[in-house]
């Protein structure tokens, strides 16, 4: 079972989490031109690779706040995580 | 190539089965091939076979990272359906039941496929209403289904739920009684044998490392054997796509995720037919030596990890114990995980790309087993005519771009929802 240290909360299980996907992923600046490439690259395209990952995650039966988590796709481990409005760096 | 055969058995039986062929060779590789495959999992094998067979072509080479069959061939629940509402996944399923019912005399080794029949249950008025739907529309595609009400699902199903106060009653059921099952390590085996034996070299052990392109052209693979030349080269590598694309600079509609499956000790039998829960996900069958065959939903993130969490095999089973209670009592035997290319629409890709002479096999989701006779075979058309077949032109790379999107169950691009 994963453990995930929210932000807000601290150290909690997996159980009361409910996962986003790929955190990197931005839409399209609003009101700007977008080609189809970018779009399909918001909507479908994704790198999903083996390795470090960074990624939404809300803790749904806890705070409810969506944050960022970063974790290792193959061992799990994780390094970081952060509040939604703060950037990966 | 020695023929398996009753005869066979009793002449080997007299020199005490000391002098069995091998069933395939160990070649080194060649620096140059027609074809190179890579991923020497079902689809890769049976594409090979089908290259050889269909289209002579047997300057061909596969080869896999690890050994053959050890990734999802090996690590299925082994259901084999077609009972699918949209006509590209209807007509290309239905395709390979056809190909499943000979494929024992085919490749002469037995298969065992089990033509038992599937059954999904409906839990609700609305749910028998798609049912019916989807029936209609599979009968319109010549295939087999039975729309089932809650007594005749009782009458097949007797140890399923159907107790009056339970969360999700069974209201019925939709069949497809020529679905079914086989011995997945089988299919692998008996496809790398006979593909061997027209010419095709099986290289295991052979990791990529990286692809030779030019010019928009394939030229080559370089692996951990060495550079292996080739103009057409085909990727087959479910669970690793991600890994290859980026070595390709290609970035595709797929996420990789983790999927378990499971097995309970033995029991004397009790379920003859597939049954899959119809307000959750999760499916059973019972396997010829009496294990109840069992597997659900994704981890639910992002994973390569090839073994599974508890929460997610504790969330199927409980799901599997709501259908069939007697569950509760049968002590598990074994789990495992295997990592699937979940595609952005719940549908795979046979597809050539934009980089001339590779093509490209993925996106399998939860359904890569079924799909293997047929995903070797159009895959091998598609290679060896370079131009998709009528039968997986639905499954291109471009319709995510197009529109024509082909999802079966109306999930949207949040993969791991299931």
């Amino acid at each position: 079972m994963l453990h995930i240290k929210c932000p807000h909360c601290g150290m909690r299980s997996q159980n009361e989490f409910s996962y986003g996907g790929d955190a990197s992923v931005k839409r399209p600046q609003l009101g700007s031109e977008v080609s189809d490439q970018d779009w399909d690259n918001f909507v479908y395209n994704r790198k999903s690779l083996r390795g470090k990952h960074w990624e939404l995650w809300q803790h749904l039966f806890g705070c409810r706040q969506w944050i960022k988590v970063e974790r290792d796709t193959a061992t799990h481990e994780i390094f970081n995580t952060l509040k939604a409005n703060e950037e990966i760096s | 190539m020695q023929k398996y055969s009753v005869f066979s058995l009793v002449k080997n039986a007299l020199s005490n089965h000391e002098n069995w062929d091998l069933a395939w060779k160990d070649p080194t590789p060649k620096k140059e091939y027609d074809v190179v495959i890579i991923g020497g999992g079902g689809h890769g094998l049976a594409t090979a076979y089908y290259l050889a067979k269909e289209h002579n072509i047997t300057n061909v080479a596969i080869i896999e990272k690890g050994w053959i069959g050890g990734g999802n061939v090996g690590r299925n629940t082994t259901i084999i359906r077609s009972n699918y509402m949209h006509d590209d996944n209807a007509l290309f399923s239905e395709f390979g039941m056809d190909l499943w019912r000979k494929m024992s005399q085919d490749l002469n080794y037995n298969v065992m496929f089990s033509p038992r029949g599937i059954i999904n249950l409906a839990h609700s008025d609305a749910q028998m209403n798609t049912y019916a739907r989807r029936g209609n529309s599979m009968r319109l595609n010549g295939i087999d289904a039975v729309l089932l009400n809650r007594e005749q699902v009782q009458e097949i199903i007797p140890m399923a739920d159907f107790s009056e106060n339970v969360r999700f009653p069974i209201f019925g059921g939709l069949m497809q009684p020529s679905a079914g099952t086989a011995r997945h390590d089988a299919v692998a085996w008996g496809y790398a044998r006979q593909a061997d034996s027209m010419g095709v070299d099986i290289i295991q052990n052979c990791e990529v490392i990286g692809f030779d392109v030019s010019a928009g052209k394939i030229n080559g693979v370089r692996t951990s054997r060495g550079d292996i030349k080739a103009k057409k080269i085909g990727l087959c590598v479910a669970g690793s796509t991600n890994i290859l694309a980026e070595k390709l600079n290609m970035t595709l509609p797929i996420e990789t995720h983790l999927l378990q499956a499971c097995v309970s000790e033995p029991v004397k039998p009790v379920l003859d037919k597939v049954v899959t829960f119809g307000a959750g996900h999760f499916y059973i069958s019972q396997s010829d030596k009496g294990e109840m065959v069992m597997g659900g939903d994704l981890d639910g993130y992002n994973s390569y990890a090839q073994r599974g969490n508890l929460p997610t095999l504790q969330h199927v089973l409980t799901e599997g114990i709501a259908m069939m209670p007697f569950l509760s009592k049968l002590k598990m035997l074994r789990t495992w995980g295997g990592i699937m290319d979940m595609s952005m629409d719940g549908s795979p890709i046979i597809d050539k790309t934009h980089i001339e002479g590779l093509y490209l096999n993925c996106g399998w989701c939860y359904g890569g087993f079924k799909a293997t006779p047929a995903s070797g075979w159009t895959f091998a058309h598609t290679i060896a005519q370079d131009r998709v077949h009528d039968l997986n032109a639905g499954y291109s790379l471009n319709r995510f771009n197009t529109g024509y999107l082909l999802d079966e169950k109306g999930l949207g691009t949040k993969t791991w929802i299931s």
